[in-house]
């Protein structure tokens, strides 16, 4: 383990982050970022398009590998662990995905019931309580025969995070748990991510570009920016902070319009964007 | 491939010391060998991607079930059924109606012998042989190849591929083992009702024209036939199944992002699936031939 500042020692981190690289092919997307996620906090990746909060969290899942750096999840680097170990240490992550990702082949029960009937010996009459459960945990009591493309936007959401929750997982990932939905179905997923911090004792890490999501959810906020991370605090630390980015963002004003290729791929990634004309 | 050059000259004017003359001849000679050069190197790097998809899933369907990681047999099953049984009308029908071309054609030719009973046996062994195993594979590219594809190809513009990750299940093991098994069981079962109905077409064409019983002509038909006939015919749509699956999910895993990428990978899958059937198919043809077992 790398060594741990005494704070992060107090707060036990579950998630430790340290000098994460990450690129695709000549382009940097990650700058050598370090935090941490601590037991029991929900944490969200505040950032806006292209900022790289979704390679972000991708490799927090190791869907990315890291091109340098270190990323620690329950005392093992899972930039060089091998595949049966990634697998255990996956059985105690649960991820949601941007658009549920619930495979259309099978019906919202039989999708919260694989990850059960692939990795555990359960009756299956056990494994169909459980799924009853898990589905009214979430609001979708009695939709287990209904095919994923039957739901609605925010009803597949739902199921996604049923899924996400089956194995009762120690930390449950989501991809911008709003995108793409009204206001209102938009607050319900921010209230079912509040109802699951509150009723188990989990890590929650959340990446959004919603202000207004993060700021309900957040016990600390992450703002990524071009690959760096310009603020990691608590909700309170964000609104004082005065770094120019940070306010930018959170009084929303637009960036200067980019209109040649170049320019834009840099305006996304890179730091200092060196002006070519 | 780096393009050609040493020490800042580049090939062009190495090639060509007056470049005026022919440096845009010899220009276009390095770009041409670039360009085969990269095309190379990107098929080979396209087949060993298919072997190493193949070889997992073989590994997954043949090894990993004795070291205790479950056979999805429920899922191979189903899969069975779709490229196996719904197979079997369209197939029928398709082999049926090469059988009488073939005996059509053999006739033609025999009629100018005198020898028009030996059409029960031309069609017999170029259905076993070649026919029966190669239509079953067209069939089949065109069925299940292409849906391979598209399945998997849409999982992943959905995330349902990645979503399969973090559930720590492998998507080889999980998608590609069972429709490989599935390939591996029916192709040589559909190749053999094929092998049939192409018999029995030839045998609508025996009985109106060339003077054969129903009964007379099978009989023919069989005497012609010799196991090895049969045997190679049946190898020989194993190894199409096989490729089939590969290439059909291969182009599935590979497919990028957005809806119109899966139309391009369902569309790559059939025209490599076919090329590669007829490669494969060449190549076993002259291994039979050519170590006697024809």
């Amino acid at each position: 383990m790398p060594s741990m500042t005494d704070e992060a020692q107090q707060n036990e981190a579950i998630v430790s982050v340290r000098d994460l690289r990450l690129r695709f092919g000549e382009r940097e997307i990650l700058h050598g970022i370090s935090f941490d996620v601590r037991r029991y906090e929900t944490l969200v990746i505040l950032g806006g398009s292209g900022s790289g909060k979704s390679t972000l969290l991708r490799a927090l899942v190791s869907l990315e590998k890291p091109s340098a750096g270190e990323i620690w999840v329950k005392g093992k680097n899972i930039a060089q662990v091998s595949g049966a170990e990634m697998d255990e240490i996956r059985k105690k992550l649960g991820m949601s995905f941007q658009g549920g990702a619930l495979f259309g082949s099978l019906t919202v029960g039989e999708n919260v019931a694989l990850p059960l009937r692939e990795h555990t010996k359960l009756e299956d009459l056990t494994i169909q309580i459980i799924v009853r459960l898990k589905l009214e945990q979430v609001g979708l009591a009695g939709f287990e025969d209904y095919m994923p493309s039957q739901l609605s936007g925010g009803m597949k959401k739902r199921a996604a995070v049923a899924r996400a929750m089956a194995m009762d997982p120690e930390m449950l990932f989501f991809d911008e748990p709003s995108a793409g939905l009204d206001p209102i179905i938009a607050a319900g997923i921010d209230n079912l991510i509040l109802k699951l911090k509150k009723a188990f004792r989990i890590s929650i890490v959340v990446v959004t570009h919603e202000l207004a999501s993060a700021f309900l959810i957040a016990d600390r906020v992450l703002l990524l920016d071009k690959g760096d991370i310009v603020a990691l605090g608590t909700r309170e630390e964000l609104r004082e902070n005065t770094h120019p980015r940070v306010r930018q963002f959170l009084n929303r004003i637009a960036e200067p319009e980019v209109f040649e290729e170049l320019d834009y791929l840099q305006m996304l990634t890179e730091k200092h964007r060196p002006r070519r004309r | 491939m780096p393009v050609l050059g040493l020490g800042g000259i580049s090939a062009p004017s190495l090639l060509c010391i007056r470049r005026d003359t022919c440096g845009l001849v010899a220009e276009e000679a390095v770009e041409v060998t670039v360009r085969v050069g990269r095309a190379t190197l990107d098929s080979l790097a396209y087949l060993g991607g298919l072997a190493r998809l193949g070889g997992r899933a073989a590994y997954f369907t043949f090894v990993a079930p004795w070291q205790g990681r479950r056979l999805r047999l429920d899922r191979a099953a189903h899969q069975a059924m779709v490229v196996g049984l719904q197979a079997l009308p369209i197939l029928s029908l398709i082999t049926f109606f090469i059988g009488v071309i073939l005996a059509l054609q053999s006739a033609y030719e025999l009629r100018k012998f005198g020898a028009l009973h030996y059409v029960s046996g031309a069609v017999a062994i170029s259905m076993t042989r070649e026919l029966g195993p190669l239509m079953t594979a067209i069939v089949v590219i065109g069925r299940s190849g292409s849906a391979f594809a598209a399945e998997i190809g849409t999982m992943k513009v959905t995330e349902e591929l990645d979503a399969l990750e973090t559930m720590a299940l492998n998507p080889v093991q999980f998608l590609v083992t069972p429709k490989f098994l599935a390939m591996v069981v029916m192709l040589p079962c559909l190749t053999t009702w094929a092998d049939l109905m192409g018999i029995l077409g030839g045998a609508l064409f025996g009985v109106a024209k060339a003077g054969f019983t129903f009964t007379s002509y099978l009989r023919s038909s069989l005497d012609a036939l010799y196991l090895r006939d049969i045997s190679t015919g049946l190898i020989k749509s194993l190894m199409f199944g096989m490729t089939i699956t590969a290439v059909g999910c291969h182009e599935g895993f590979s497919t990028g992002a957005g809806a119109e990428e899966v139309g391009r990978s369902t569309t790559a899958a059939v025209v490599m699936s076919i090329f590669l059937v007829i490669a494969v198919d060449l190549i076993f043809t002259a291994l039979f031939y050519f170590t006697g077992a024809h």
